[in-house]
């Protein structure tokens, strides 16, 4: 089929994948074992426990909280934790006055090295949508209920800036060490649709 | 730009379904597409916002009902081919020479 118009992409979503990633490897735009890498890396590497040991650290120590809050990209890179996706970090605390929610209405900018790839709810346009006009309402669907004296911000990210949120440490956990803190640390109170239970 | 990736505030789009104990990557071809786009974005023939332009610029109703990797999908296979890194037709033979699981149909 010659001429100006163009053939139809076809619908099998799995057929035009590997169609691509024929024609690039046959080209040497890409290279198998990189693909294989970064598969690895991505499902293997980096995800959320990342970011439940920047906050567990910022739980346990002061000073670290002090420069995590004040400067987050060095502070998590102090981790050892770092790179695409998380160049220009901002960490938000929450406190009982204030929660903190993140979204990204754009797209789906998210903090990969401490928080993996984003969820499709994340990711897709309910969230997106309301999480800016209607966060306690959305909150609520994950079951947090924010009290009206509590103020709600919400961060919309950007492909710049990316955040994250600090939740706020659970009672009776004053004498647990780093690691036990860590565990209780989920992804979604890193985004702020969770809140962190006590053990 | 307003466009339809400008989702903030809009009204309609339904209650948000989070799915629990959720993978990382639902299928074998978001994990090659995921793997494909960091390794060419990785080499430097294209930016973030070049990539994020060509998923702004998709229809509107095509991008409202195709999901997060298939916006991925579109845009990279957009932004090779203007950038002169793939031709059309190149594309279009793989396509026809790929084996398809299903006969083609989804």
């Amino acid at each position: 089929m010659a001429g100006h118009d163009h053939t139809q992409p076809p619908s099998d979503t799995a057929l035009r994948v590997k169609a691509l990633e024929s024609l690039l490897l046959e080209k040497g735009l890409v290279e198998a074992d990189t693909l294989d890498a970064i598969v690895q890396l991505y499902e293997h590497n980096i995800g959320p426990r990342n970011g439940a040991k920047v906050v567990a650290r910022a739980w346990s120590d002061p000073e670290y909280k002090t420069r995590l809050l004040a400067d987050a990209s060095p502070a998590i890179a102090e981790l050892g934790f770092s790179g695409v996706q998380g160049e220009d970090m901002v960490v938000v605390e929450n406190t009982p006055e204030v929660h903190n929610l993140l979204v990204c209405t754009l797209c789906s900018c998210y903090p990969w090295p401490v928080l993996g790839l984003p969820p499709v709810w994340y990711k897709a346009a309910p969230y997106r949508a309301r999480a800016v006009s209607e966060p306690r309402a959305v909150l609520a669907e994950f079951g947090v209920n924010i009290s009206d004296n509590i103020e709600v911000r919400v961060w919309d990210s950007t492909a710049e800036l990316r955040y994250m949120v600090l939740p706020q440490r659970p009672d009776g956990t004053e004498n647990l060490p780093e690691d036990d803190l860590a565990a209780l640390v989920s992804r979604d109170s890193m985004i702020g649709v969770a809140l962190v239970e006590g053990p | 730009m307003n466009g339809i990736h400008d989702l903030g505030g809009m009204h309609g789009m339904g209650p948000v379904d989070a799915e629990t104990d959720e993978p990382i990557f639902h299928t074998d071809w978001e994990r090659r597409l995921f793997a494909v786009m960091m390794a060419t974005f990785a080499s430097g023939i294209f930016n973030v916002d070049e990539f994020r332009h060509s998923v702004e610029r998709m229809a509107p109703a095509e991008y409202l009902s195709t999901s997060y990797y298939e916006h991925w999908l579109h845009s990279l296979e957009s932004v090779l081919v203007e950038k002169g890194h793939i031709e059309r037709s190149e594309l279009e033979a793989a396509w026809s020479n790929a084996p398809s699981a299903a006969g083609g149909g989804a």
